[in-house]
């Protein structure tokens, strides 16, 4: 890829809206992307593979479990600091902000919000300080939008559990020491149970061929007949709340990290507007050009403003899962959105790796998809405002 | 060692800079500020050498209440302690005159800055210090080693380098190669929030310059393309129009 040359679009001045710890948070981030990123993340896109030795980095500068207490290794941060650092993550790659995302929100989370104290002392630390990676099982082959259908299922045999069944579509699977895994007991109720790396009958097959977050590793996670010591389960959970718990944090987090991935495709397009001559003019002078550059600035700064007052709600516990849904499929749309219309002005050298638009395109895919589809966010908003359910 | 790093708070370097209708002010509005880049280099080698030998890094800045999250980002690199002079740094000599007056009590084995400042450009507190404090200055350095009470320098100069050495305490005002500037990080930014901040008053400087005005450079003039087959329409432009033959 062509130098970094960054800017970040702040239309309103919503700089002024944050504190100077918040703006010191993100310019880091900012900072770091620019350094260790931007350099390498389109050559690992396109061999499509994971750069491990981003890990401790990303662990450094406070990207695993920012909002964890710092008890446990986490940096006791507001939400709105995890919001910028999933921003500016993914405005280097969403493959990027996928692995924090879920070390973060459906790993860290989880075990803090549902698990032990001794379960806490034991992972925390280790996941915040990069030296273990989790992964987060609730997807399976045959339920996808209906996590609640999961055949996936555990069984009491005393001192232990036996789990049975398959996760499918898992980011970090690959190489995760430990899987958050959402499975059915014997009643049929939701439990999360912690699985570690190692334990006999679980393997983690990768998932090959993506054309989407292929800087992030994607793969099954498989237990046959494994046997899950009882203290790996999360006490403080039952049902489907577990897992929709975590999903709210990520989605959260999603929300701030499309509007970075759309940043990048805005800032690429209007330097590439000015700097583009065609018909003896620069491209950004046609009314065409304009158009879509002014949509996008228009949609990046509702953007922001959706997203910093859905920051100032979940500080104060105030945010509903349905706010959350809503800012996550606005945000990834209009990011979609942006990419596509930034490919067009970057012409063909937007279809190459010189530019970031086309890596950014075919990741949102992922992302509109996966914590919820866009079409599941919107029945979750129509279910909030008519009270009648849509899903099935 | 105690080293103290002056830093200043310098628009970044992408900003596009206006002034104001009278041509007096810079505006400021939507200005993002950053520690100068020079001082950036400076701050991270009294880090390396403090985490080499042992010692405090205190940093210091002239500046108004605005400057804080500059002085902040510098205690999350890494800083011991700060000190912010509460003043609008009018000029050199006044800058100078107030990093002198807190360094002559604090002890200090070394003082660095950055070459100059890239806002202004001026290159000139390093020295003024030295000589306000009556210690050696050496300016524009590209490497600075410590031994014992001594420190080694080098500078690159036209056609080779200059290594200089001079006793502790010195002023050293540091360039590129001096060290590579960090990114800070989240241990950093949390412990930055309760390391010491000091806000300490300005002692009083006569003024010795004022700003009489600002002017941004001139933009360049209208090219005129002329056909390279039209060698007549050219020769004809450089006489009646640019008058040069
Ligand atoms: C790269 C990647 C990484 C992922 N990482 C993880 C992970 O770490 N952990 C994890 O558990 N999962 C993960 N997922 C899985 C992801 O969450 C699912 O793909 C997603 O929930 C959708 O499920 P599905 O693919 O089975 O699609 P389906 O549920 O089969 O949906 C197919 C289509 O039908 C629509 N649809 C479904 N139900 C309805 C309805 N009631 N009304 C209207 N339309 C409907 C959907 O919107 C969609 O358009 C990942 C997915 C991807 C692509």
């Amino acid at each position: 890829m062509a130098q970094d040359r960054f800017q970040a679009p702040d239309y309103y001045l919503l700089d002024e809206l944050l504190t100077d710890e918040h703006k010191l948070i993100r310019d880091t981030v900012r900072a770091w992307v620019k350094k260790e990123v931007s350099p390498i993340i389109e050559e690992a896109c396109q061999k499509c593979e994971f750069p491990k030795h981003l890990v401790k980095g990303l662990a450094e500068i406070g990207a695993f479990g920012p909002y964890i207490p710092v008890e446990y290794g986490g940096g006791g941060l507001d939400q709105i600091s995890y919001g910028l650092i999933m921003q500016e993550l993914e405005r280097g790659d969403s493959g990027l902000r996928s692995t924090a995302s879920v070390q973060s929100s459906l790993v860290m989370y989880p075990i803090y919000t549902y698990g032990s104290e001794e379960q806490r002392k034991k992972y925390l630390p280790k996941l915040a300080s990069g030296e273990w990676l989790g992964c987060f099982g609730l997807t399976e082959p045959d339920h996808g939008s209906n996590p609640n259908g999961m055949v996936t299922n555990i069984k009491d045999k005393g001192d232990h559990y036996v789990l049975n069944g398959a996760k499918m579509w898992i980011s970090n699977a690959p190489f995760a020491q430990i899987a958050v895994v959402w499975a059915k007991d014997e009643e049929g109720v939701i439990r999360g149970l912690i699985v570690e790396r190692g334990m006999k009958g679980f393997t983690t097959p990768e998932t090959h061929g993506k054309w989407s977050l292929r800087a992030s590793a994607t793969g099954e996670l498989v237990f046959d007949n494994v046997q899950v010591p009882k203290e790996n389960l999360l006490p403080n959970v039952k049902g489907l709340k577990g897992p929709l718990g975590c999903l709210n944090s990520a989605r959260f987090g999603i929300s701030w990290g499309a509007i970075g991935a759309a940043m990048d495709c805005y800032d690429s397009a209007l330097r590439y507007s000015k700097e583009r001559k065609q018909f003896g003019r620069p491209i950004g002078g046609f009314q065409l050009q304009q158009k879509k550059l002014a949509e996008m600035i228009t949609e990046i700064t509702k953007a922001q403003l959706l997203t910093w007052r859905l920051g100032v709600l979940k500080n104060e516990n105030r945010a509903t899962p349905a706010q959350i849904s809503m800012a996550k499929r606005n945000n990834v749309n209009m990011a979609l959105e942006i990419a596509r219309e930034a490919r067009q002005i970057h012409g063909g050298m937007g279809i190459t790796g010189e530019y970031p638009i086309m890596r950014h395109m075919m990741n949102l895919e992922s992302v509109i998809t996966y914590e919820g589809t866009h079409d599941i966010h919107l029945l979750i908003t129509g279910m909030d405002v008519t009270g009648e359910n849509a899903f099935s | 060692m105690k080293i103290l790093v002056c830093i200043s708070n310098v628009p970044d370097t992408t900003t596009k800079i206006n002034f104001s209708a009278d041509n007096k002010d810079l505006v400021t509005a939507g200005i993002q500020y950053i520690i100068n880049p020079y001082d950036e280099i400076a701050l991270t080698r009294a880090l390396e050498l403090t985490e080499a030998s042992g010692g405090t890094v205190t940093v210091l800045n002239v500046g108004d209440p605005s400057t804080d999250p500059t002085i902040r980002k510098a205690l999350a690199i890494g800083a011991t302690d700060a000190v912010r002079i509460n003043a609008a740094p009018r000029d050199a000599y006044f800058v100078a005159k107030q990093i002198a007056s807190h360094a002559a009590t604090g002890n200090y084995d070394l003082i660095l800055t950055g070459r100059e400042s890239i806002d202004y450009n001026g290159s000139q507190v390093a020295a003024m210090v030295g000589e306000l404090l009556n210690i050696p200055s050496v300016s524009i350095c590209k490497s600075l080693t410590v031994d014992g009470t001594n420190a080694t320098l080098e500078r690159e100069i036209e056609g080779g380098k200059e290594v200089i050495t001079a006793p502790l305490p010195l002023v050293v005002s540091a360039t590129e190669g001096m060290a590579e500037p960090r990114i800070p990080n989240m241990r950093g930014i949390m412990s930055a929030r309760t390391k010491p901040l000091n806000v300490i008053e300005p002692v009083a400087v006569p003024q010795l310059t004022a700003i009489a005005g600002y002017d941004k450079p001139q933009s360049r003039s209208q090219v005129n393309l002329v056909d390279a087959d039209k060698v007549d329409d050219l020769v004809n432009l450089l006489h009646t129009k640019a008058k040069v033959i």
